[in-house]
């Protein structure tokens, strides 16, 4: 396997990231060709215009969402390391997983609570930790067509946040939501395959 | 043709019909005048027979249409057989003698081609690619393995004695008919699955399958029968050897031929612009004329036409009208709807011809029992090796569909009939166990396979009802992996498949596609080629200007439950958290709670997007279902490029666009980087367009200045491109600004062109 090797010799930093992220070699391997097919313009990094550019992201209601996750604080450039990091969260979480991990290290990337994470911070626009009101409003109005009207959307959205919402601050904190979501199946929801 | 027509189909009217016309010139007969009226029954017996079953097979299907609740229960194969055997009943009863047999001249060549290009050309190629591994393995190696199998086992049970005597088979004949019984019928498997919403990835397996497999079940049969013919004491090494050659020859052969007409297909199509009533036309002829080709050079036919169907789909699609596109589709679908009709309808009354068959317990019940359990084991062992090669692995469910849904169908019953009785003697107890066997899979399993598959996936799920927030997330969630995959382009790492498309890209596109078609080819415009410039124009009307924050009004619609919501709501918003002093308004808002909830659930179901998931089988025959993919694909899409276009106008930068303006009008040819160019207006704008105050959206068509003098309007219409260009300042709104009243829209050269100097 000669050749694998010196092939991820090309991937700066490839030791650290298999550590933060947990991907195997072959699968970093597979991340880079396609960060590079994406990065047309060989830049080195991932604009957000290359990720317009997968036409399938443009018929779905949260791509462009999903793109801004990948460019986090506002920045407008993701190198391979941002792009993995994202991506990791997608890990499928095998039994070892659970097993060997002590609690001094940082909760690996892929586990419930970080996926949770990741889809709630897709909610929760302005960062402050809470997805309010019109936040929810503002994803059912993605999700949903257009023959549904605006006060449907709206009642929709009352009961949502008062299902969730606990302390009755009209606002769904992180803890609320990962309460209303432990029957789910997240660790099978949020897991692709191929990402191993 | 008629005369393979007619024994099939002299329906015996009775008294009436058979009487011969009086004929003038009878011998000995004064001319009897002037004939007002004359019944011309044998002129056209034959069309008019064809039509009758037709007709009445169509009548068959609004009657079971009419009831839901059996259809969703048993798929209409089903129905179609046992329509089939009450006809033969009647027929046999009325008759005295069976009159209708699905004979192989016919089916061979007027029922099959349909279907087999209907599957071919609607077939999802990426997908198809995709798995092709994995349904070559199935397809050649699961054939072979059952076949074999399927024939041993069944010679070691006439060896047990467990089958009588009076079956005169050994072991090359029970060989043969291990052969012709082991191949997976794609009328039936497509039949059923479509009733059955598998994910895409197993439909596309199993149905592969079915079509892939006739190489081999033609060469198996083949080398069988002319093994047997020869006597088994002739057959020599080479012979064998020769055999395993033929497989190569069979199936390459056929797709060969299969491409070969593709090719000529799509490059014909090219030229069509000015007659375009003929396209259609062509698409079918050159398609049938791939499978007559192959036929008669006794090639795979069925791997020839869906070859064809899948190589010249991309071409043919772009090349034709959006009319010919749709006649296409619904010709097709049309076709291929009619003839597996007639073909299980046929099955139903073939089986009524009891002269044709003889029984017997031991081999019918063993070849059941055999079939299905080596079909099992051959999914199982093949699955194992698949999966240390998969990326995706299936799983037990998946091999279960599989194995189950391995229906056998009238291929294998046209070539048991095929069989020559003088050198295969068993050819009437075979005939028997086909039709037991075929039968049985499409009735049984068919049933069965729905209920199955709910079954196996309830058990793995929770039986709680979601609440709201459950159902939304999931939703979310969903969307959400969709979009992930996407990025990391699930299919994407295929070194072999970017090299192709590049060689495509390069020599065959531009050989075989349009010359204005080849020039809008991209991803992004791929998505919403199709959109139609009146709703683009609604669109724009609308708003007028989209990017005023006002503009954002989606439309609503009036539901008839949003009055007696809203004051439930109201109630529940007015009580709190629900702490309720009035013992009146307990009750209501408990039952108002409930069906406020229910309303909302529906609402929820009826509304949301569906994720990618779900394989709507666009092979299915029965709906054309696409628009509302299309549809949901259409609104996201709209959606999207809106939120795009108005988080730029949150950017603003001074850049003075007034050079743009007389670049509009320059002519040129639109190179392809133009396209490029196009991304980058989208993706950069801050660079590229200035903004003023307001910002309005324009359409340009994408004008083909060669062709530009001879299209009509309703060309315009469908066939080109929408693009959706930003401009700055208001006189050139006015200029460029769609006129609602008719329909016409400027036609501007793309200014994609001007814009790379600016940056």
């Amino acid at each position: 396997m000669g050749s694998l090797s010196s092939r991820a010799a090309v991937i700066p930093d490839v030791d650290s990231i298999r550590r933060e992220t947990g991907f195997s070699q072959a699968c970093l391997l597979r991340l880079h060709h396609r960060f590079q097919a994406l990065d047309r313009d060989k830049k080195g990094y991932l604009s957000r215009m290359d990720l317009q550019q997968i036409g399938a992201l443009a018929v779905n209601p949260l791509g462009d969402r999903i793109i801004d996750s990948f460019f986090p604080d506002r920045s407008q450039r993701v190198d391979f390391s941002g792009f993995v990091r994202v991506l990791a969260h997608f890990r499928p979480i095998e039994e070892e997983d659970s097993e060997i991990r002590d609690l001094k290290k940082p909760e690996p990337l892929n586990s419930r609570m970080n996926k949770l994470r990741f889809a709630f911070q897709l909610y929760d626009l302005d960062g402050d930790g809470k997805i309010s009101w019109q936040e929810m409003l503002q994803v059912l109005r993605l999700m949903v067509g257009v023959q549904v009207t605006e006060e449907q959307l709206e009642s929709i959205t009352d009961r949502t946040v008062q299902e969730a919402d606990e302390d009755g601050d009209g606002a769904v904190s992180f803890l609320e939501f990962a309460k209303s979501l432990e029957k789910m199946n997240v660790e099978q929801k949020m897991s692709i395959r191929i990402l191993k | 043709m008629l005369r393979a027509a007619l024994p099939l189909l002299a329906l015996p009217l009775v008294g009436v019909a058979e009487e011969p016309p009086q004929k003038s010139g009878s011998p000995g007969e004064p001319p009897p005048g002037l004939a007002l009226f004359r019944w011309q029954w044998h002129e056209v017996e034959a069309p008019y027979l064809v039509a009758l079953w037709i007709l009445v097979a169509s009548l068959a299907k609004i009657v079971f249409h009419l009831s839901r609740k059996v259809t969703s229960l048993v798929p209409e194969s089903c129905l179609l057989i046992l329509l089939g055997l009450v006809l033969g009943g009647i027929v046999l009863a009325v008759a005295k003698k069976a009159e209708y047999q699905l004979e192989p001249g016919t089916f061979f060549l007027f029922l099959l081609p349909p279907i087999v290009l209907d599957s071919g050309y609607f077939m999802p190629s990426r997908l198809f690619f995709d798995n092709l591994g994995a349904i070559l393995t199935y397809a050649v190696v699961g054939t072979l393995w059952n076949a074999f199998t399927t024939g041993a086992a069944l010679w070691g049970l006439q060896q047990a004695g467990l089958v009588a005597p009076r079956v005169q088979a050994g072991f090359l004949d029970f060989l043969l008919f291990g052969s012709l019984i082991s191949a997976v019928d794609p009328v039936a498997v497509l039949a059923v699955f479509e009733e059955v919403h598998v994910n895409e990835t197993l439909f596309i397996i199993v149905f592969g399958e079915s079509l892939l497999n006739d190489a081999v079940t033609v060469v198996l049969y083949k080398v069988c029968n002319s093994f047997v013919e020869m006597g088994s004491a002739n057959v020599q090494a080479t012979d064998y050897l020769k055999g395993v050659a033929s497989l190569f020859v069979v199936s390459l052969g056929g797709a060969a031929v299969g491409l070969v007409f593709a090719f000529l297909l799509a490059l014909t199509t090219r030229f069509t612009k000015r007659v375009r009533i003929i396209e259609p036309l062509l698409v079918f002829l050159l398609a049938y004329a791939a499978y007559l080709t192959a036929e008669m050079a006794s090639l795979s036919a069925i791997l020839a036409v869906t070859m064809c169907g899948l190589g010249c789909k991309k071409y043919v699609e772009a090349n034709i009208s959006h009319k010919s596109r749709t006649a296409v589709k619904y010709t097709m679908k049309t076709l291929a709807s009619c003839a597996e009709t007639v073909i299980f309808m046929l099955l139903g009354i073939s089986a009524v011809d009891s002269s044709k068959w003889a029984w017997d317990s031991g081999l019918v019940l063993g070849t059941l029992v055999f079939i299905l359990f080596f079909r099992a084991l051959g999914v199982v062992l093949q699955t194992w090796v698949l999966n240390q090669f998969r990326l995706v692995p299936l799983d037990k469910i998946d091999q279960v569909v599989m194995s189950y849904g391995g229906l056998r169908g009238a291929v294998a019953f046209a070539l048991v009939i095929l069989l020559d009785r003088t050198k295969v003697p068993a050819k009437d107890y075979f005939v028997a166990t086909t039709i037991v066997v075929v039968f049985f899979t499409v009735i049984v399993q068919g049933l069965t396979i729905k209920p199955l598959v709910k079954w196996l996936k309830v058990k793995r799920s929770e039986h709680h009802k979601p609440t709201l927030n459950q159902e939304l997330h999931e939703h979310t969630f969903d969307h959400i992996l969709a979009a992930v995959e996407d990025v990391v382009g699930h299919h994407g790492y295929h070194y072999w498949r970017d090299r192709w498309e590049q060689f495509d890209k390069k020599y065959l596109s531009q050989l075989l596609m349009r010359r204005s078609a080849y020039r809008i080819r991209d991803q992004i415009w791929d998505v919403y080629y199709r959109l139609n410039i009146r709703d683009a124009i609604s669109f724009v009307d609308q708003g007028g200007h989209v990017l005023s924050s006002a503009g954002l009004t989606l439309p609503s619609m009036p539901s008839r439950n949003s009055v007696a919501e809203t004051s439930v709501t109201n109630l529940l918003r007015e009580s709190g958290s629900g702490a309720c002093l009035d013992l009146q308004v307990i009750d209501t808002v408990r039952s108002g709670r409930d069906r406020e909830d229910a309303v909302m659930h529906h609402l929820l179901c009826g509304g949301l997007y569906k994720p990618r998931r779900r394989y709507k089988a666009s092979c299915s025959r029965h709906f054309i279902s696409e628009d509302a993919q299309e549809r949901q694909d259409k609104e996201i899409f709209q959606q999207n490029m809106k939120r795009r276009l108005e988080s730029f106008k949150s950017t603003k930068h001074n850049i003075c666009f007034t050079k743009s303006k007389p670049r509009l009008r320059k002519t040129g040819r639109r190179k392809k980087d133009g396209v490029a160019n196009a991304e980058a207006t989208n993706g950069k704008p801050p660079r590229d367009l200035g903004f003023q105050d307001t910002a309005a959206v324009i359409l340009t068509v994408e004008s083909d200045k060669e062709e530009e003098s001879d299209s009509s309007e309703t060309e315009k219409e469908d066939d080109e491109g929408i693009i959706f260009v930003a401009r700055a300042t208001s006189e050139v709104l006015q200029e460029g600004k769609v006129s609602g009243e008719e329909g016409e829209v400027q036609r501007e050269e793309s200014p994609w062109n001007s814009l790379p100097q600016q940056a």
